[in-house]
């Protein structure tokens, strides 16, 4: 009991509700029904994207190229549609993933086969497919006319009560519950973030565990990228430039630890929700949006000290230090 | 620390001062790559060999390459800090602000160096006192730096600098050699003193390979750190003026992604991103070949965009080759 009320989970949970509660007392607007859907509908793709680097903060590497993957593989599929509106929405769905899950590959192999540091590997891949979304479209835009009516509609279209973007996330979470407890894969990228050595011996190829991990970061890109271009209803080389550092900082608050091994689907979900609360607070008090970098930036800073805190008191100290003796 | 893997560590096996071991070392490599890029841009371009267009070009590296001999320091200690355009943003906009008040080009300058030095001590109290994750904890404070300055600053712009404050990043010191690249060459010295020559150069190397053993050895690991991170603010705040005065006004979208490109020069200079090795020369060298190929890709009509697949491809492909022709050595 003691440790469910300390827990990151609940602490954030907590704090939405508070920070969602305080505003509400002077704009009970904001807690209407449409308007907390429209939240989470808001932070959706976040939310998809905060799981995958999850995945690959577990395993103590960190994936900054999501963003340029998610707007590479985004650009493909507008492309596409824009040429050729007859092909079936969800091909080009199944395209977006399988793209974006062979952009996270190549980070994947790089990292695997050559140990090269993952921050070095994904700096390089950030800007080599924000490039790469330059030359496939020679710099324009595809704009919301050039796209067929389908491919917009989809994720705003409304099933029991939610768009289908939201419905997306929440498949998304739920998959990741599942894998997470459940599979191989999501017990092994615990262990190959917790102890890496252990983990050989325990028989885990640490290696291919981290490609695992690139790829599925790569895939949910993909799929983001596909639910961006949609959503906005507009492609051009710049989208969502600088949201990898969001993305981070999404896992960062909901505890998940940058040194590896520790985090929880649940906390990744929070630390989006309490972004994507705040980032859709602030015009509703009438704060200037040019707050919300400060804020959030101030909001990493605290997340991450309550993480190192809250390690240290697992003595998870002693036990790096003795690693980085070895 | 964080990102270190026991595996992938390495012993810099580059101190040594044999004739066999400079022509192996990865400096040599970058004269090579030098002289190809420069050698490939006369070539291509007929306005590539004219002093003051060479001249021009050294802007694309000097404000970067001043972060970058700091920067390089911290990546040593095995540290990281991904604040320094953050910084940039923060420390121009006290620059602009203070103007408004009629500040002279002095006050302006130490402004600009204050703050800078101030974001860094900020930094360096993250990571050593509260003992945050460098790469983490500089997320934050370049997102905290930079909003700031947009709070301050919003969607508008200070500009009307005084005219002798544009000296630093307008002025030449002699011919076609500007203020900026003399500054430049004065602090890559004096950082290669630093670094090779002093006793405070040794204890970074020695933090870099083994935090735990230089504390053991009597290191203050700490207060070598929290020095690195000061110095990598004053150093961001001496870009911060150099930068503002070279355009005359500040945004807070002023230096964006730049934090990237220097840790991108720092790795292609050698300095090994966990730490531990790596020298001034090589970053110097990386600045030039960056700045080089910026400047001959844009004589050649090449947009930016393209050039920096270019730059990752380089900086991919420096780390993996060694490594590939390691493992083909080996067998």
């Amino acid at each position: 009991m003691k440790r469910f009320l300390k827990s990151r989970e609940t602490m954030l949970a907590v704090a939405i509700i508070l920070l969602t509660g305080g505003i509400a007392l002077r704009f009970p607007g904001f807690i209407a029904p449409k308007n907390i859907v429209l939240v989470f509908n808001d932070t959706s793709i976040l939310i998809i994207l905060a799981l995958g680097q999850m995945a690959v903060i577990l395993t103590r590497c960190i994936d900054l190229s999501m963003a340029s993957n998610l707007a590479l593989s985004g650009m493909v599929v507008a492309m596409i549609n824009a040429s050729f509106p007859g092909v079936p929405i969800p091909a080009l769905i199944g395209l977006a993933i399988i793209l974006g899950t062979l952009l996270g590959a190549i980070n994947g192999l790089l990292v695997w086969k050559l140990d090269i540091p993952p921050i070095v590997v994904t700096l390089g891949t950030l800007t080599i497919y924000r490039g790469l979304i330059f030359v496939i479209s020679d710099g324009a835009w595809v704009n919301s006319h050039e796209m067929s009516d389908a491919f917009k509609a989809l994720p705003r279209s409304v099933f029991a009560g939610l768009p289908i973007l939201s419905w997306v996330a929440i498949a998304t979470v739920g998959v990741a519950l599942f894998a997470i407890r459940r599979l191989p894969l999501g017990r092994s990228l615990y262990a190959v973030g917790g102890n890496p050595h252990a983990a050989v011996y325990t028989g885990i190829d640490v290696g291919k565990t981290r490609f695992m991990a690139f790829s599925i970061a790569g895939g949910l890109s993909g799929l983001a990228g596909y639910l961006w271009v949609s959503r906005y209803a507009v492609s051009y080389v710049d989208i969502a430039g600088g949201f990898e550092l969001s993305i981070i900082a999404a896992c960062v608050i909901g505890g998940v630890s940058i040194a590896g091994g520790i985090g929880s689907v649940g906390g990744a979900v929070l630390g989006a929700l309490f972004l994507g609360v705040i980032n859709n607070a602030l015009p509703v008090i009438n704060v200037s949006p040019f707050w919300q970098m400060a804020i959030s930036g101030t909001a990493i800073i605290v997340a991450v000290a309550l993480n190192v805190r809250s390690e240290r008191t697992k003595g998870r100290i002693i036990l790096k230090r003795a690693e980085a003796v070895v | 620390m964080s990102l270190q893997d026991v595996k992938t560590r390495i012993i810099p096996d580059r101190l040594d001062s044999r004739l066999s071991g400079y022509l192996k070392s990865w400096e040599s490599l970058l004269v090579a790559v030098a002289v190809a890029v420069f050698v490939i841009n006369s070539l291509s371009s007929p306005y590539f060999l004219d002093a003051w267009n060479l001249s021009d070009a050294t802007f694309n590296f000097t404000e970067k390459g001043l972060i970058a001999l700091a920067m390089a320091l911290v990546i040593i200690s095995g540290e990281i800090d991904l604040s320094v355009a953050g910084i940039i943003a923060l420390a121009s906009t006290a620059m602009g602000y203070a103007l408004q008040f009629g500040v002279g080009t002095v006050e302006l300058v130490a402004i600009g160096l204050t703050v800078g030095a101030l974001c860094g001590l900020f930094n360096g109290v993250l990571v050593t006192v509260m003992g945050l994750p460098s790469i983490v904890a500089t997320i934050g404070t370049m997102s905290l730096f930079r909003g700031l300055s947009f709070v301050v600053l919003g969607d508008k712009a200070f500009n009307g600098y005084p005219t002798s404050f544009a000296f630093f990043g307008q002025g030449y010191v002699f011919w076609v050699i500007t203020f900026e690249l003399v500054l430049f060459a004065c602090m890559a010295i004096l950082f290669g003193i630093l670094l090779n020559k002093t006793n405070f150069g040794r204890t970074i190397y020695a933090i870099g390979n083994n935090p735990t053993a230089a504390l053991f050895s009597g290191i203050q690991v700490d207060r070598v750190k929290m020095i690195l991170f000061l110095l990598t603010g004053l150093m961001s705040g001496l870009a911060a003026v150099c930068l503002t005065s070279r355009l005359g006004s500040t945004r807070p979208s002023i230096a964006t992604g730049w934090e990237l490109e220097i840790i991108t020069m720092v790795v292609l200079g050698g300095i090994n991103i966990l730490g531990g090795s790596g020298t001034i020369v090589g970053v110097v060298l990386a600045a030039l070949i960056i700045g080089m190929v910026t400047f001959g890709f844009g004589l050649l009509n090449i947009p930016g965009i393209v050039m920096s697949i270019f730059i990752g491809l380089l900086l991919i492909s420096v780390i993996a080759l060694p490594i590939i022709y390691g493992r083909l050595r080996k067998g």
